[in-house]
């Protein structure tokens, strides 16, 4: 800057010598009222064009998405709101649906056991009626077989008698001599 | 010197005062006739997503508006288009005045003078409509022992009676020297000729590069101050 003035001066000094005018045409008086008669017009004019107008303008538009932005924003807000809820919702069903598919499988579980308990008991007691009947049949049998030895025994003896003695012998004699 | 020359296109009188249309006139309209144009051009679709000039448009708009919630706060929104037509208008005859064969209005010391002195009066009449005559106590900082505060109480009146001449004259040299050094330059490379003038236009390309940051700039500290200047009024010392 100081280069600058210093330089300005030296042209003042030689403008000034070369043109023979009177200095600097910035400090001339008679350029003054001109000067400062413009400059209040145009100043006050281009006031009131840019504060009536221009500037209006320009703030609405800022103004306007600003506005826009926030709607923006706040519409985000909501759908997120809305998002979490869904979530939540979803969560809760899933929860309840597990729970539930649980609380059905360990029905199905119980009622199966409770099933084939019962299918076990009634082969069991079938079982044991079939048992118990083939007990009894091989008593009987037993018991038949039982009686049945003395008739073989004594037909035995008789054929044995019979054949010892040369002679026939009367199974009821060979019965009465047996027992 | 003729490129800061006033050339009066159209002389005109008004209750005996000169009000001709001059070349700075001439530039002052056109700033008048530009920025607006440049805003409707870009605000014309008000896309909800900008294009590259409504988001100019909108950049310039929040950058002024963010400056003054940073200095001032909310409550020197209501000063808002002012600080913007004075940031717009500074910039743009700055900007103007770099395209060769222009005349750049901010070169001339009555103009940012006026200016400043604009600023100042506005300033210091929001401070007496703010604070009535408790903006005087602007001049006796707190905490000062008191008997330094005669001397402080001056140096404070001399810093806020100066404001206008530090404030138009930084913005009026800036100006001029960085015209006046393109204009030294412009001549070293048609004086040195084809063979010798490529050093000074090498130069001159950087420098009219130089110059748009400074024209950018001194529109942007023309403001910030005029920022600070309003802190002052509106929240005296609270900040």
């Amino acid at each position: 800057m100081i280069a600058a003035v210093s330089a300005l001066v030296v042209a003042a000094a030689a403008a000034a010598h070369g043109e023979g005018s009177s200095g600097l045409p910035q400090l001339n008086p008679a350029n003054f009222a001109p000067q400062l008669f413009w400059l209040a017009v145009s100043f006050v004019i281009l006031y009131l064009i840019l504060s009536r107008s221009t500037l209006p303008r320009i703030g609405e538009v800022l103004e306007e998405r600003r506005d826009r932005v926030q709607r923006d924003l706040d519409a985000a807000e909501r759908f997120k709101g809305e998002t979490d809820s869904a979530l939540a919702a979803y969560e809760k069903a899933l929860a309840d649906a597990r729970q539930k598919a649980s609380s059905m499988a360990k029905d199905v579980r119980d009622r199966l056991a409770a099933d084939t308990e019962a299918e076990r008991n009634r082969v069991e007691s079938e079982l044991a009626a079939k048992i118990s009947e083939a007990e009894a049949r091989i008593a009987a049998t037993k018991s038949k077989a039982l009686a049945s030895v003395d008739d073989i025994a004594a037909e035995t003896a008789t054929a044995v008698v019979g054949k010892l003695l040369g002679e026939d012998v009367s199974p009821a004699e060979v019965k009465n001599a047996l027992q | 010197m003729e490129q800061f020359e006033i050339k009066r296109i159209i002389p005109l009188e008004l209750f005996g005062w000169d009000i001709s249309f001059t070349n700075a006139s001439l530039f002052m309209v056109l700033a008048v006739v530009l920025i607006p144009l440049f805003y409707l051009f870009a605000m014309n679709r008000r896309a909800l997503v900008p294009g590259r000039l409504q988001s100019i448009a909108e950049l310039s708009y929040e950058f002024i508006a963010n400056m003054i919630k940073d200095i001032v706060g909310e409550g020197g929104m209501k000063y808002f288009p002012w600080i913007f037509t004075i940031f717009m208008f500074i910039l743009t005859v700055n900007m103007l005045g770099l395209l060769p064969y222009s005349f750049t209005v901010t070169s001339h010391i009555i103009v940012t003078f006026a200016l400043a002195a604009m600023v100042w009066l506005v300033i210091t009449a929001i401070g007496f409509m703010n604070h009535g005559p408790g903006f005087l106590k602007l001049f006796v900082p707190s905490g000062v022992p008191f008997w330094l505060l005669p001397i402080i109480v001056v140096i404070e009146l001399i810093s806020y009676l100066i404001r206008p001449i530090s404030h138009s004259v930084r913005l009026f040299a800036n100006m001029m020297a960085g015209h006046a050094m393109l204009k030294v330059f412009a001549g070293f490379v048609v004086g040195l000729g084809v063979l010798g003038g490529w050093a000074p236009l090498v130069f001159l390309v950087g420098f009219t590069g130089l110059e748009l940051v400074v024209a950018f700039l001194q529109a942007f500290i023309f403001t910030v101050l005029t920022c600070i200047y309003l802190n002052d009024a509106v929240n005296m010392h609270e900040h």
